[in-house]
């Protein structure tokens, strides 16, 4: 039986003889929220975007349960992957409600009210129900984030009925720096739905930058640097100071506060390292 | 909102209250003309009433008819095609005027008038300038959609300047082969610049007309993908969207309608800008909706305006793309100025 995975396996990726990816492994199991984290250019977006299908890698493969990713046709694949981009751009009048249902393209498989009731529900789960009739455009940074994070959890709200492939629903969200542009708690109530929607059967892929949220809502973490993995594994093991250090090159102290399990990350660029 | 307009903007009621008004267009069309010609007498050449002397039948039939034909499939075909190019290419202001793809249309069909005869081109008759404009708008359409790419993805502005561009070429071509042309070439010439809905008789329309017809009723089949193609093209194709499929299938039906409206009726400007963004502004940007409804406003709009160009000054006939041109313009800079003042796009 196929392992009911999203995985990249030795994938590497070159763009002008530059390796953006270098024999990068990384398998994406529903249930689990996966955190990447690395230096800005060190290619956390170039990982999801091969993850998602954007590019194919030019070594190594990419599979989503089981299946090479090309082997899917395009609405097989939006069944079971969503992808939440860094950044947007629509600036047509649609009201947010309708961005929401524009998530349900491949997927659409009931009456028009019971597919209008997802649209609602995913809205109110990502926290912007009242933002429904809004016009798009005219939505704070933070608020298009959110009815973003509606669209793709809509997406794959429910696990497939085209019946492709034995491969128990399984789906995955993909998710390109979800926090960059939310305030404080919008960053935790974000993530803290990544984690409910990951224990509903999705894989969920955050690139974070915040080791922190990483933490704190991450069962896994993959670290990257220049391109290649220089740290994977559960997160709360995986994730120390000197790691962090290396990975960002700045001095860094985990404090443990009291009543906490956690520690906090804290950088102190007073120490920075010499950069590599 | 009173509920009553409130629901004019839901698609049905919306697309049957325009094409009651393509309708009232049209007959009014008919109607209207330097020949005073009763609604009764209308009908009657139709053959939906009692039969009428051969004059008065011979004018709606062979005159008024053939216009308010091309009235309807061309500003049917124009509006359908600026509002699906404005999608193709996420830019509230591709119009196939504004980015070259008419104009191109109309060099490619003048040369073929002015060179036509020279370069033994006589055989292929009525179906010289028809093949000639598709031809010319194919040429346009692939430099203009190339040219824009930057970085792989079509920039907006780039697009309109690469437009200004080939506008210009065009331009510049056409008024060389004005100065080559001689007495009935060089009043078609005018003709193609300006724009007219009666040049062509029922032979032209029955040679082009189908394919146009084609196009305007294919191209609203893609309004949800058309919708997902706005979030940005890998969102599209994140969503399930085959989009560089999408994209050729768009431009070539959307290529098909303009090189057939050009053949047609020549230059026509601004049409697809202002139909569809006039439908935008009542109705919102779903292109379910969008797309039907500007082919039957277009329909309608050229139309009315075909008969207020015949009539205003009669028996001086306005050129109907100088008309178009004379409203379009202050509609698209009061446009630009609405875009630069929201931040936004309809």
């Amino acid at each position: 039986m196929a392992a009911v995975t999203l995985a990249a396996e030795q994938a590497s990726y070159r763009v002008d003889g530059r390796n953006l990816l270098d024999q990068v492994s990384l398998i994406l199991v529903p249930g689990e929220v996966h955190a990447v984290l690395g230096r800005n250019g060190a290619g956390k977006s170039t990982l999801l975007r091969l993850l998602a299908g954007d590019i194919q890698p030019q070594g190594g493969s990419v599979t989503l349960n089981g299946r090479a990713l090309p082997a899917w046709t395009p609405r097989e694949r939006a069944r079971r992957r969503a992808v939440l981009p860094q950044s947007e751009s629509l600036r047509f009048g649609f009201s947010a409600e309708q961005v929401v249902a524009m998530g349900r393209y491949a997927s659409a498989q009931h009456r028009p009210e019971v597919e209008q009731g997802i649209v609602r529900e995913a809205l109110q789960l990502a926290g912007v129900a009242d933002l429904a009739q809004r016009r798009y455009p005219s939505l704070s940074g933070g608020e298009r984030a959110r009815v973003q994070f509606a669209r793709v959890m809509a997406q794959i709200w429910e696990p497939p009925a085209d019946g492709a492939a034995k491969d128990d629903g399984a789906r995955y969200l993909l998710l390109d720096e979800p926090t960059a542009s939310l305030d404080l708690a919008h960053q935790h109530g974000c993530l803290l739905q990544a984690r409910r929607f990951a224990a509903s059967g999705v894989g969920v892929l955050a690139v974070l930058h915040d080791p922190n949220l990483a933490l704190r809502y991450s069962d896994r973490v993959t670290v990257l640097e220049n391109g290649r993995v220089t740290g994977q594994g559960p997160t709360r093991e995986l994730l120390s100071r000197e790691l962090l250090e290396r990975t960002y090159g700045i001095g860094i102290e985990l404090v443990h506060t009291a009543g906490e399990a956690l520690p906090v990350v804290v950088a102190h660029p007073a120490n920075s390292l010499p950069s590599s | 909102m009173n509920p009553l307009l409130a629901s004019l903007r839901r698609p049905l009621p919306l697309c049957l209250l325009l094409g009651l008004l393509a309708l009232a267009a049209a007959a009014s069309g008919l109607a209207a003309g330097p020949a005073a010609i009763s609604g009764g007498e209308v009908l009657g050449a139709l053959g939906l009433g009692p039969g009428v002397d051969s004059t008065v039948s011979s004018t709606i039939l062979q005159l008024r008819l053939p216009r308010v034909a091309l009235g309807l499939i061309v500003g049917a075909a124009l509006a359908v095609s600026g509002a699906a190019m404005q999608g193709v290419f996420r830019n509230p202001l591709a119009d196939p005027g504004l980015v070259g793809v008419s104009s191109g249309a109309a060099l490619a069909a003048v040369a073929a008038i002015v060179l036509g005869p020279a370069l033994g081109l006589a055989f292929a008759g009525r179906w010289l300038l028809p093949l000639a404009s598709f031809g010319g708008a194919a040429v346009t359409t692939l430099l203009v959609s190339r040219l824009s790419r930057v970085d792989g993805a079509t920039q907006p502005a780039q697009m309109l300047l690469v437009g200004l561009a080939v506008n210009a070429i065009s331009g510049a071509g056409i008024g060389l082969m004005a100065h080559v042309a001689s007495g009935p070439a060089l009043r078609a010439l005018t003709f193609w610049m300006y724009g007219s809905l009666g040049r062509v008789g029922w032979p032209e329309i029955a040679a082009t007309a189908p394919v146009v017809a084609l196009a305007v009723l294919l191209i609203p089949t893609q309004g949800r993908e058309l919708n997902a193609l706005l979030l940005g093209e890998a969102e599209a194709a994140h969503l399930g969207v085959d989009v560089e499929r999408l994209k050729r299938w768009l431009v070539l039906l959307v290529l098909l309608a303009v090189g057939g409206a050009v053949a047609l009726t020549g230059i026509i400007a601004f049409v697809g800008l202002i139909v569809p963004q006039l439908i935008r502004l009542w109705a919102g940007p779903d292109h379910r909706l969008l797309l039907p409804a500007s082919a039957l406003l277009g329909g309608a709009l050229l139309t009315v305006a075909d008969t207020v160009a015949r009539t205003v000054a009669a028996p001086i006939e306005l050129p109907i793309g100088v008309l178009t041109a004379l409203i379009g313009g202050p509609f698209f800079i009061a446009l630009l100025l609405r875009l630069r003042g929201r931040g936004e796009t309809w």
